[in-house]
């Protein structure tokens, strides 16, 4: 397989050379891992923090600025980062009002986050964490580590960051975060595997004629292979396990997100469905993002995120917003 | 046992996950996400390097400090789970410059207490717990009937590679490969492996410190 790297040892290294040198808006520590803002900490604003696997680019990195997140962790290829490095990212940006850390449902980062945000405690710094879990493929049991935290996470991200800018206390933006997340579903579609540098070759065999549904971000399987349909029909799919879990009505939010090997054409097809089905619904789509905002590697396939918005989540939402990978309004 | 047999096991298990990475790792793509075995061997090269730039001088303040290295370097589920273990592990042995059987049996069965508390898996859950926790229990029974350390450990690590080996027929209800639900089933778990492996590096340190002409543990 081949990939445009150095060696695999150095990818995520190699890789945060790169946003420094690109971003100039962000304060890239290489040997740290972390990316934080360049403007550094605002006195009086809760810290946005947030981190996870690398490999899922733009996430979380490229949605570290204004209105977003204050600093990101990136870890290993698929594997959360350490607590050394949410401690770090939180000690730099804690502009004395708090740390907000913004987790997937992964054990990994579930479990490192927890022990940075006992030792940031230790330091008499304030933190509070939103848990996203908004990933329907995943039966929500005691037999599950529970639903995975997927899409939804860009929106919690943008969300509880246009919040923080405002000077909002820290209790009120993770109230604000577990909103988006209760408000949020998501569901993804492989019809490849992803190939890990480390790995050089694919983390699974899928058939030609074959898809896996209701796939994470980590190249993981789905929970069940089924054959390639034409998009109408695997959006249905998708769009029928949302809507089970969360009936969609009103105003929504739609994100279909590419897996990071999949062209924009084939993602505009996808949201032609998508818009059609909710259409039938009877919901709105008011915002909507198409594009790779939460990838896994080089995997082919699509995931859909739908949040149903208010006045003041929409307000929220269409706040300025200045990060290498989501800009608007500034 | 004292400083250097522990060193000697930390040792051992850096060679043989070094060695076994990409088993792990395989086992890991089946049901995971393909990074089991470089995050280990990243682990053990951390301690392999900590442990070169420090001399603790008990048992314990070595597994502290191996603990310690592996929650900064690992990452993942494996971080926090195996690094805290090995530090309780440490906190348990105290001060005391040599450990007996019975205390590294406690010790150990402390590791298992917060690998339990950390992930909240039980027996069957097809994890970590399901070598871990059947190693303790042979190494308890060993201690009542007073067997030597080298045929405890070597029990220990029987029952560990029987409980990693257990996993291949369950269904995952723990960790990233729950979300497989019952495709979990038929594939044997990456963490009761690596614990299997890590358990079988403990046997065969006893074991050569044993033999004739070397320090007994």
């Amino acid at each position: 397989m081949k990939k445009l790297i150095n060696d695999a040892e150095s990818v995520v290294a190699d890789a945060l050379a790169g946003m420094a040198a690109a971003h100039p808006s962000l304060r890239v520590d290489v040997r740290n891992r972390i990316v934080l803002r360049a403007s550094g900490p605002r006195p009086g604003k809760v810290a946005v923090v947030s981190g996870g696997g690398s490999g899922h680019e733009p996430l979380h990195a490229g949605y570290v600025g204004y209105g977003m997140l204050d600093a990101a962790c990136p870890g290993e290829i698929f594997t959360s980062p350490v607590p050394d490095q949410m401690l770090e990212a939180g000690q730099r940006m804690h502009g004395g009002a708090g740390v907000l850390f913004v987790v997937k449902n992964y054990t990994g980062d579930v479990l490192n986050f927890e022990m940075a945000a006992e030792a940031l405690a230790e330091e008499g710094i304030e933190v509070a964490s939103v848990l996203v879990n908004d990933d329907v493929a995943v039966q929500d049991s005691v037999y599950t580590a529970g639903r995975r935290g997927t899409g939804a996470t860009v929106l919690v991200e943008k969300i509880t960051g246009a919040l923080a800018e405002t000077g909002a206390p820290l209790a009120e933006i993770a109230l604000t975060g577990e909103e988006v997340n209760a408000r949020s579903r998501s569901f993804g579609i492989a019809l490849t595997p992803c190939v890990t540098p480390a790995a050089g070759e694919p983390t699974f065999e899928l058939g030609p004629n074959e898809v896996e549904l209701g796939i994470g971000i980590h190249g993981e399987p789905g929970r069940t292979r089924t054959a390639l349909e034409p998009a109408r029909e695997l959006v249905r799919i998708a769009m029928d396990a949302i809507n089970d879990d969360l009936p969609l009505s009103g105003d929504v939010l739609v994100m279909v997100n590419g897996m990071g090997g999949t062209p924009l054409i084939e993602l505009y097809v996808v949201f032609a469905e998508v818009a059609a089905y909710l259409r039938r619904k009877g919901a709105n789509v008011t915002r909507r993002l198409v594009g790779n905002y939460i990838t896994s590697l080089d995997m082919q396939g699509f995931s859909v995120t739908v949040c149903r918005l208010d006045e003041r989540l929409t307000l929220l939402w269409d706040a300025p917003v200045e990060t290498p990978a989501l800009r608007w309004g500034r | 046992m004292d400083t250097r047999f522990f060193a000697a096991w930390l040792e051992e298990c850096a060679r043989v996950v070094h060695e076994q990475r990409e088993y792990l790792t395989r086992l890991d793509a089946a049901i995971g996400d393909a990074d089991h075995g470089n995050n280990l061997d990243r682990g053990f090269t951390g301690i392999r390097q900590a442990l070169a730039e420090n001399a603790p001088k008990t048992p314990g303040s070595l597994l502290a400090l191996a603990g310690t290295t592996l929650v900064r370097k690992v990452g993942g589920a494996s971080g926090p789970l195996y690094g805290s273990a090995l530090r309780q592990m440490g906190k348990a042995l105290g001060d005391a410059e040599t450990v007996g059987l019975a205390e590294l049996t406690g010790a150990l069965e402390t590791g298992l207490q917060t690998v339990r508390r950390l992930g909240g898996a039980e027996v069957g859950d097809k994890t970590m717990v399901d070598a871990l926790a059947p190693a303790c229990v042979a190494l308890r029974r060993a201690v009542e009937e007073g067997v030597k350390p080298q045929e405890a450990l070597s029990r220990a690590a029987d029952a560990a590679d029987k409980g990693a080996k257990d996993t291949v027929s369950m269904q995952a209800r723990k960790g990233r490969a729950s979300y497989l639900g019952p495709r979990s089933i038929g594939h044997q778990d990456p963490g009761a492996t690596s614990t299997a492996l890590i358990l079988a590096a403990l046997r065969d340190v006893a074991v050569s410190w044993a033999e004739p002409g070397a320090a007994g543990p």
